[in-house]
């Protein structure tokens, strides 16, 4: 029992992080506050839906379009929308102030546009709800999907970002953009693909959290914020913490379920996430910030 | 500031008042509403209630308008978005009234919202016909607000018909003695879950699992297993649409087949047959659909042309129901008087699609079934027990792949 | 005290007067639009009161406004009306004295993120408060208090904020708090007790939104804690003060205004695409009002000079 418990936590936990890396990219990196995050999410959710039921066609080639389109169009998003505010602004807490405004306004004009398509009915579909037999224990093949493409999304991104010289471009604007700027590295195209990339990690998981849960065009928020939640609590812009901290979560999560009382199960999320902070500042694997 | 503010509305305020004023007498019937077109409330407003609001205009125009007196009047539709927040739902209701002057109101969704708003549809003689709101404190409200109506019943009301049929069951012995529930976090499913405690251990059943979960939560897989493991047979979860979902599918995945499987609110939604197939045979929930009934299947097909999916077989027969006491209310007052649309509405006997509906302290008495099932693709009423009424199937028929 | 502060306090005390005449002059609606407006003015200069100097952006406006909210639903029909305002005082210091103390080491984004997780956390506990010890989810509030009197105390309560929001910019704890603002380290080292500053700020800021929340509960029958705790007021109170400008005690109420009336607008204009034109409306602000309407009004008044 406990070994099931533990592997439904980890599968929730592998979806909550899989759900926050975009936003960890898009923060950490970009340093852009993204309020319109979790539409992006149910966006892709749609996008599936429409694939399976509308044009029959197999959600997991969803996971294969999807993704490239939501990248193009925070590209753009990065370029229209937020680098004037980067030029304009003086401090970063202004950058700070103006994107909240900014993608805050962003988030109600796609959610507007999602509630003129679909209206705000509940929509889900069944696909790959079939059980899978781990060591005795039972998890759904759809969520476990979420959780392996978590892991390898975390490590392929890790490693992408370790090894390679655009990764370490990258790295360098996340630490420091002024000294990136120093040792010429264009910080703008580098915040841009960092930007997109967030989007395309949230339209990914988007297709895949739309496999097993029932959304509407009006659920976006709650992502939005679960993300924050584990970005701020592995580390900004540090995917394995982002990982840690969804994997925690969701393990916490599911054992409180279980062996304290299911009502509590949110609560507790929120006093582990809170207790993290005041014994690390800066997140799990975060840097001090001064 | 403030000043200016005032000023600039006060100046669409009057604007308003002179697009919207009839020029003449009554040449038309201005209707209003504020609904959730966004926010937590939008996902059951637009499956239950706002689809009911619109085909029942389109309905009442196609005749020619609104019967008031000799003369069918047009219907003028004004529509807000209440947010899902009880301030906004009430300064909505107010404006609607003060500054639109609307002839009528439709309610809004939920209990909450009907709550927050009942104080204004009393001070201002509106007939409320709630159909979307389920409170045990329905008896108490109807005395305080005259004017509003508690279509959708009380708690106890459909926990008495669940444990009758539960009863039943035990005592032909196809069901065990222990039953195990689970909850959300709202008032919707606290309040149920409280009377459910009561009547199932009143009746002699014990709770081998009774928990709650919050609003949110995207895995209930642990709660399944709890229940699984707590052996008994029951099953029953007083649960929203996205977690309807989520335990369907789950305990599809867990092998978790219970002889009895209640769920909450969804399992009536056209969406749940279309995503679980077959898999729907069996499961139980609140509301349910009559077989030989031809005017709600007219309505349910009508609805699927209209919006290209079918009504929630549970609150939305009992929603396009309510609007047509409205209608015949007003057609016999003879005009938009309240006051006496309210005691035609009170006293008079109407003929909608549930058949014909009488209230009796302005709530239904056994006009629609309390308790359905899914039986060979469709959503039968078995319970209360009136005509036409189903013999549930026990046990559950084991989940297919 | 110079002259032109004389006659502001002399304009400011017309203005009361007049706005305390709102309920006789408007019809049901025009006083609940006020109510409104008044409400989000005292929530919005409260929390730029601490929000202002600080920089500390918060999320947890309703977490303290739930708390007010339910102390009146708890208390409202056994206890006399001051006696429930004043617990949700109380309560209110107590949480926001744990809070203070143990969170304003926090900075920028960690604290913002923080502060929304401690509204849930609290929602979440009287959500299984309420589940598991009343065993009722969702308190009726009947009390005969008119919209009127709300409004008045709601009027009274932004009088209040304005005046001690006044008062400590004169003071050396608005001083104290400037320097913590611009440099942290700085003030410490020049014998600020920074913490003390902040938390009794943060403490002065919150009983203002606990109080709010009491007064506007019975207006609604019914609270729940998703309608005590509905996180949408914290961002509206957030994106108010921040299109107003928290620099200026005066800031908040020029983005309350607008934003409360534009609101209101487009949701009767646009039912359907509320969403849409709201979040248009909010980029265009953003681009055309860069430090905000109080940055925008010193501006033209600077110009001309």
């Amino acid at each position: 029992m406990l070994f099931e418990v533990t592997l439904s936590g980890v599968t929730l936990g592998g979806m909550y992080a899989l759900v926050a890396m975009g936003l960890t990219l898009q923060y950490g990196v970009a340093r852009i506050m993204n309020l319109s995050y979790g539409e992006l999410l149910i966006a892709a959710a749609f996008a599936a839906l429409w694939f399976y039921s509308g044009l029959a066609i197999n959600p997991l080639i969803g996971l294969v379009v999807v993704p490239p389109i939501a990248f193009a169009l925070s590209y753009a998003i990065y370029r229209i929308l937020v680098q004037p505010l980067v030029s304009r602004a003086k401090t970063r807490d202004a950058l700070e102030v103006d994107s909240i405004l900014a993608t805050f306004g962003l988030l109600f004009v796609i959610q507007g546009v999602m509630l003129a398509l679909f209206g705000g009915a509940y929509f889900s579909y069944s696909f790959l709800a079939v059980p899978l037999k781990i060591a005795g224990a039972t998890v759904a093949a759809n969520r476990l999907l979420a959780l392996l493409l978590a892991v390898a999304i975390g490590l392929g991104l890790y490693l992408g970002l370790t090894r390679t010289r655009i990764g370490t471009a990258v790295r360098a604007v996340a630490v420091d953009p002024v000294a990136a700027q120093l040792v010429a590295i264009d910080v703008r195209t580098a915040s841009a693909l960092a930007f997109a990339l967030g989007g395309a990690l949230v339209a990914a998981a988007g297709v895949l959290v739309s496999m097993f849960l029932t959304f509407n065009a009006n659920l976006g928020v709650v992502f939005t914020l679960k993300a924050l939640v584990v970005v701020i609590m592995g580390g900004v812009g540090n995917l394995l913490g982002a990982l840690i901290a969804g994997l925690i979560l969701g393990l916490v999560e599911n054992y409180v379920a279980v062996f304290v009382d299911p009502g509590l199960t949110l609560a507790a999320t929120y006093a582990i996430f809170l207790l993290v902070l005041l014994v690390r500042p800066q997140g799990i694997l975060g840097r001090s910030s001064r | 500031m403030i000043g200016l503010g005032l000023r600039l509305l006060t100046a669409t305020a009057v604007a308003a008042l002179a697009f919207a004023l009839p020029a003449s007498a009554q040449d038309k019937v201005k209707i209003g509403y504020a609904i959730s077109k966004t926010g937590p409330n939008a996902g059951g407003a637009s499956i239950t209630q706002i689809p009911n609001y619109e085909m029942w205009v389109k309905d009442v125009m196609a005749k020619g308008g609104l019967k008031v007196g000799d003369k069918r009047l047009p219907i003028e539709v004004i529509e807000y978005d209440d947010r899902s927040n009880s301030e906004e739902a009430l300064r909505a209701v107010e404006r609607l009234v003060t500054e639109d002057k609307v002839d009528l109101l439709f309610p809004p969704w939920g209990t909450g919202l009907n709550l927050a708003v009942g104080p204004a549809f009393n001070k201002y003689g509106y007939p409320q016909l709630a159909f979307s709101a389920v409170t045990d404190r329905a008896p108490d409200l109807a005395k305080r607000w005259p004017n509003s109506f508690w279509l959708l019943g009380t708690s106890k009301q459909y926990v008495d018909a669940l444990t009758g049929l539960l009863k039943k069951m035990r005592d032909e012995g196809k069901i065990g003695p222990n039953i195990a529930m689970i909850s959300i976090s709202d008032g919707f499913g606290i309040d149920l879950s409280q009377a459910a405690r009561k009547g199932f251990t009143d009746a002699g059943f014990k709770l081998a699992y009774d928990k709650s979960y919050p609003i949110g939560t995207q895995d209930l897989s642990p709660l399944i297993g709890e229940a699984q493991r707590s052996g008994a047979d029951t099953f029953v979860a007083f649960s929203y649409p996205p977690d309807t979902m989520a335990l369907t599918e789950q305990s599809k995945v867990a092998s978790y087949a219970p002889k009895v499987m209640f769920l909450g609110v969804g399992v009536g939604f056209p969406m749940y047959a279309q995503r679980f197939g077959a898999n729907v045979e069996g499961i139980m929930s609140l509301g349910g659909w009559s077989k030989d009934n031809a005017n709600t299947a007219a309505y349910a097909k009508k609805h699927e042309e209209m919006f290209k999916r079918g009504p929630d077989r549970w609150g939305s027969q009992i929603g396009y129901a309510s609007l047509q006491m409205l209608e015949q209310a007003i057609e016999r007052v003879g005009k938009i008087d309240r006051a006496a649309i309210i005691k035609e509405l009170q006293t008079g006997t109407f003929d909608t699609v549930l058949g014909k509906v009488k209230l009796v302290d302005n709530m239904m008495q056994d006009n629609f079934w309390l308790i359905g099932q899914w039986q060979d693709g469709f959503f039968a009423g078995v319970a209360p027990q009136r005509a036409g009424v189903g013999t549930p199937v026990v046990p559950k028929p084991a989940w297919k792949n | 005290m110079s002259g032109r502060e004389m006659l502001g306090i002399a304009l400011a005390a017309v203005a009361v007067a007049v706005l305390a005449c709102v309920p006789l002059m408007l019809g049901d609606y025009g006083l609940s639009l006020a109510i409104n407006i008044v409400s989000y003015t005292v929530l919005a200069t409260a929390w730029s009161l601490f929000s202002g100097p600080t920089r500390y952006v918060s999320l947890a406006t309703v977490a303290f406004f739930g708390i007010g909210a339910y102390t009146t639903a708890v208390f409202v029909e056994s206890l006399a009306w001051p006696l429930v305002l004043l617990i949700a005082t109380a309560v209110s210091i107590v949480v926001a004295a744990i809070v203070g103390l143990s969170t304003l080491r926090l900075s920028g984004v960690y604290f913002v993120i923080f502060s929304f997780g401690l509204a849930e956390l609290v929602r979440q506990l009287v959500t299984w408060f309420e589940v598991n010890k009343t065993r009722t989810l969702g308190r009726y509030v009947f009390a005969d208090i008119t919209a009127a009197q709300i409004y008045w105390q709601l009027l009274a309560l932004a009088v209040l904020v304005f005046a001690i929001g006044f008062w400590i910019g004169r003071s050396r704890l608005g001083l104290a708090l400037r320097a913590i603002g611009d440099d942290e380290t700085v003030a410490r080292h020049s014998g600020i007790d920074a913490t003390r500053a902040k938390v009794a700020l943060f403490v002065l800021s919150t009983v203002f939104m606990t109080l709010t929340g009491a007064i506007m509960a019975p207006r609604w029958t019914y609270i729940d804690p998703a309608i005590a705790f509905n996180p949408v007021i914290s961002f509206t109170v957030l994106i108010m003060a921040l299109l107003g400008g928290v620099h200026r005690l005066y800031g908040p109420v020029l983005g309350v205004v607008p934003l409360a009336l534009l609101f209101e607008y487009l949701l009767a204009r646009f039912p359907n695409h509320f969403s849409i034109m709201v979040g248009l409306v909010f980029i265009v602000i953003v681009y055309l009002i860069p430090r905000g309407i109080a940055g925008l009004v010193e501006g033209a008044v600077r110009k001309p000079a």
